[in-house]
């Protein structure tokens, strides 16, 4: 669907939606499927910890920024299945070079307090972003986005003016980027990129997001934050869509505990809430209607050591047989029983366009790997006279902790090798593995945006993310020609194939969500990878 | 006595002086900050965030900033982790929280504790002991990590007679579980305490005396046993209200209170400095100003103590 022609569905379900209000009250129905609304039209979550910020130029985390997508709105947003569809713009245009992009403003988005939404809000926001004085942490989004000279600019080198985005007039904005990025416009809806309401910023300063403060131009508005406890946002008057938002009132309540958020979803006092793990079959049994388990796109592995690791880990024979000698199946099926699925490469299954490559070790069985595991070992020269010893670090967490002893046995069984458990409380473990203070580790990624470059870079020698310091040439040149490849997907699964041959990683296993949700909660985006979700989309049906 | 006091908190100043120098040391040698991440930010960021919160400074010059700000201003800095608040505004939210349920929770410890204990010592070996002892070691086992579920799973879940968390202002409702949950070790260890307390007082001479002159058993033990029979209680109550008002993370976790307790873990995981450095600072003034209300108090129930 292009955007044009979802502008014009939009105006349709307007007018369907102005219909529908007209029936008898209490029975509405929704203007795209008929079912019949509840007539309270609030929807309450758990989140397992409080915003660090829901600022949009600040906020770091995936809650907050589901926050900052209900509070503000980007120039596109997604739709229930990942697309990109108009936000604040109505659409826009590339030039040839493909470095420049001109965005279309609505002229009819408004701010809370009914300021209209022009193009400088946005050229406020991205400066913001950057400035060094905000000194926010994702101003390296801007530069993974690719805006020219953001790298510069926080850094204090340049000024803010030289930033890559700029207003042509008031509904017309024009981002500037470094090289092609075909995945360009995906960043805008992005929070880090959104508009910003530069008088109340100013005039507010560190409490300009507080309620009753707060300027923004989302479908909803901030009524009550209380740290630690919940955060509920309304609907806005003023957005420029709002006839068509049915839910009235959302609250994220801050509930650490996540077996005490079960048994208050099972009270009735939540909408939705995660499954401790395990939890799933037996949820399920019980309410088939109300467990959902979908792709995450995450991915959970463990890291060698490729510099300073032990002498054995630098064989490759060595870490083909720790990887071969995994036995993903009981992971995925015993330990976590969540919907995961085993992983023989990096990059999640699920990311659209991605179809995993025919690498031997996924094709056979258990016993042959175990088989085989034990032969490369033999050849390698460790046995029952000279055991394999290693030390395998990872973040204190029960689920980290069943997968390392589940895999630890599995050495142990299959290969005889001596493994040492260590956990680490987090920012120590983050130290040490960054240090590379470890001869195996575990880690987990989940993409930044659907595709597979988010996991591969981290293989490349010059990630900042690539903790066990895996160096291939060829993989960094493959990264590099498949960042302006026009079909990289090829590309992609020769970088998997030479990873899994030289066993870079263990992947272990691909993420799922494991959510219960009401079955009144309808139209949660299942389907949106990333699980970008915007409280506008959502609506209760009436129970039946 | 005033003099007393004055010299008490004379000390208080140097004691909470060392506490922060320790405190800092601590910190500093924990691996990691507050914005070492999976995904640690490009250089330049880290530099510009590390130059706003002073970070770039030398260990020393960010404890001597630090202390002049709160000698100087009474400004406890911002928080590293919640970019829009401060310390002052993490404390003010959260502390009256757990003030609120913590002070509840000590009157309900000492007013059910003390009365086991005593009903346990006068009726010694009687079914009324052995009860009140069974409450006792009964509480004192269970812990409140387990005790927590229990209560959530009974009263919300089975029952539906209360919320299964959150603070919502402070209403009652919001506040019987977490109550129970954090008074209930303490009121078992009151009670054990009163009881052997109580138990050696009745079998003391003056008490032989009373009864001796006929006075009627009531009066024996309100008016003479209870407050000889008290002095032990009074010294475990001092860092009891102080562990108890300053919160309890498994409550905080558990209920969603909001309390605290929950931000001070949550400080030391996320190495949110000042915060930790304010809420220990919180904790060290409280407990140097409850132990002196215990000796205080002391004077005052034990007429043989003079200051």
């Amino acid at each position: 669907m292009t955007l044009r022609t979802h502008l014009m569905a939009g105006t349709a379900t307007a007018l369907i939606a102005l219909a529908g209000m007209a029936q008898a009250d209490g029975h509405a129905t929704h203007p795209d499927t008929g079912v019949a609304l509840a007539s309270e039209q609030v929807f309450t979550y758990r989140v397992g910890d409080d915003f660090p910020s829901y600022d949009p130029q600040l906020v770091e985390d995936v809650e907050g920024a589901s926050v900052a997508r209900d509070l503000f709105e980007g120039l596109m947003n997604d739709d229930a299945e990942g697309n990109l569809v108009p936000g604040v713009a109505t659409g826009f245009e590339v030039s040839d070079d493909g470095l420049v992009y001109t965005f279309t403003l609505r002229e009819n988005a408004m701010w809370s307090n009914g300021d209209t939404v022009t193009a400088s809000d946005f050229v406020y926001g991205i400066q913001r972003a950057a400035n060094p004085e905000t000194a926010s942490e994702y101003a390296w989004f801007l530069e993974v986005a690719g805006i020219l000279n953001a790298g510069a600019v926080t850094a204090g080198e340049m000024p803010l003016e030289e930033l890559g985005v700029r207003a042509i007039d008031d509904f017309t904005l024009e981002l500037t980027i470094d090289a092609p990025r075909p995945y360009f416009p995906q960043t805008a809806t992005f929070p880090t990129m959104f508009p910003a309401h530069q008088a109340s910023i100013e005039a507010n300063g560190a409490d300009a997001m507080q309620p009753g403060k707060i300027v923004s131009n989302g479908a909803y508005v901030l009524s009550e934050y209380t740290p630690q406890e919940r955060l509920t946002r309304v609907r806005n008057e003023m957005y420029w869509d709002n006839e068509n938002t049915i839910l009235e009132e959302v609250t994220a309540l801050i509930i650490i505990d996540e077996n005490a958020a079960l048994t208050r979803y099972l009270a009735g006092e939540l909408d939705q809430t995660d499954i401790p793990a395990g939890q799933f079959p037996r949820l399920s049994d019980e309410y088939p209607e109300q467990a959902y388990s979908f792709p995450d796109s995450c991915s959970y592995y463990y890291l060698f050591n490729h510099v300073s690791g032990p002498e054995a880990l630098q064989d490759v024979r060595v870490r083909q047989a720790l990887s071969l000698a995994v036995d993903r199946d009981i992971i995925v099926n015993n330990v976590l029983a969540g919907g995961q699925r085993a992983a023989y490469t990096f990059t999640h299954w699920a990311i659209p366009g991605w179809e995993i490559p025919d690498i031997d070790i996924a094709d056979m069985s258990q016993e042959e790997r175990n088989d085989q595991a034990a032969a490369l070992l033999a050849e390698a020269g460790y046995g029952s006279d000279n055991p394999l010893e290693i030390e395998l670090i990872y973040n204190t967490s029960d689920s980290h902790q069943a997968i390392a002893i589940a895999i630890s046995q599995m050495w142990k069984q299959t290969l005889g090798v001596e493994t040492t458990l260590a956990n680490q409380e987090w920012a120590t473990f983050l130290d040490t593995r960054g240090e590379q203070n470890y001869d195996l580790a575990r880690a987990g990624w989940c993409a930044d945006y659907a595709e597979p470059s988010t996991y591969l870079d981290l293989l490349t020698s010059g990630s900042s993310y690539n903790d066990g310091k895996y160096n291939n040439p060829e993989v960094d040149a493959l990264m590099a020609e498949a960042k302006t490849s026009d079909d990289p997907m090829p590309l992609y699964q020769q970088i998997e194939q030479i990873a899994s041959e030289e066993a870079a990683i263990i992947p272990i296993y691909h993420y799922a969500n494991v959510l219960m949700m009401s079955d009144t909660l309808e139209n949660w985006p299942l389907e949106n990878l990333l699980q970008n979700w915007y409280s506008k989309d959502l609506y209760i049906s009436a129970a039946e | 006595m005033l003099s007393f006091i004055l010299r008490r908190l004379a000390v208080a100043v140097p004691t909470l002086l060392v506490l922060v120098i320790i405190s800092f040391a601590l910190m500093f040698a924990a691996p990691g900050g507050p914005f070492s991440g999976e995904r640690p930010p490009p250089q330049a960021v880290l530099d510009n965030i590390n130059a706003r919160y002073g970070l770039d400074q030398p260990y020393w010059k960010q404890m001597v900033d630090y202390i002049w700000n709160i000698v100087r201003y009474f400004d406890f800095g911002p928080s590293f982790q919640y970019r829009d608040r401060s310390v002052t505004d993490v404390i003010m939210q959260g502390f009256p929280v757990t003030l609120t349920y913590g002070f509840w929770s000590f009157v309900v410890a000492i007013v059910v504790g003390v009365s086991l204990g005593v009903m346990a010592a006068v009726k010694q070996n009687t079914w009324l002991d052995y009860l009140a002892v069974g409450i006792t070691i009964g509480a004192q086992v269970l812990p409140n990590f387990v005790l927590g579920p229990i209560l959530l799973l009974t009263f919300t879940l089975w029952l539906g007679w209360l919320p299964g968390g959150g603070w919502n202002g402070g209403q009652w409702q919001y506040m019987v579980m977490p109550i129970i949950a954090l008074s209930t070790s303490y009121m078992a260890s009151i009670a054990r305490i009163t009881r052997s307390s109580m138990l050696e007082v009745l079998n003391a001479g003056f008490i032989r005396t009373a009864k001796a002159k006929g006075l009627p058993m009531r009066r024996i033990i309100f008016r003479h046993a209870l407050k000889p029979a008290l002095l032990p209680v009074l010294s475990y109550m001092g860092p009891a209200f102080v562990g108890m008002i300053t919160g309890s993370v498994v409550v905080d976790v558990f209920f969603s209170t909001g309390g605290i307790g929950q931000f001070f873990v949550n400080s030391a995981f996320n190495r949110d400095y000042s915060v930790i450095m304010g809420i220990t600072i919180l904790v060290g003034a409280l407990t140097i100003l409850f132990s002196l209300l215990v000796d205080l108090l002391y004077a005052w129930i034990d007429p043989k103590i003079r200051y």
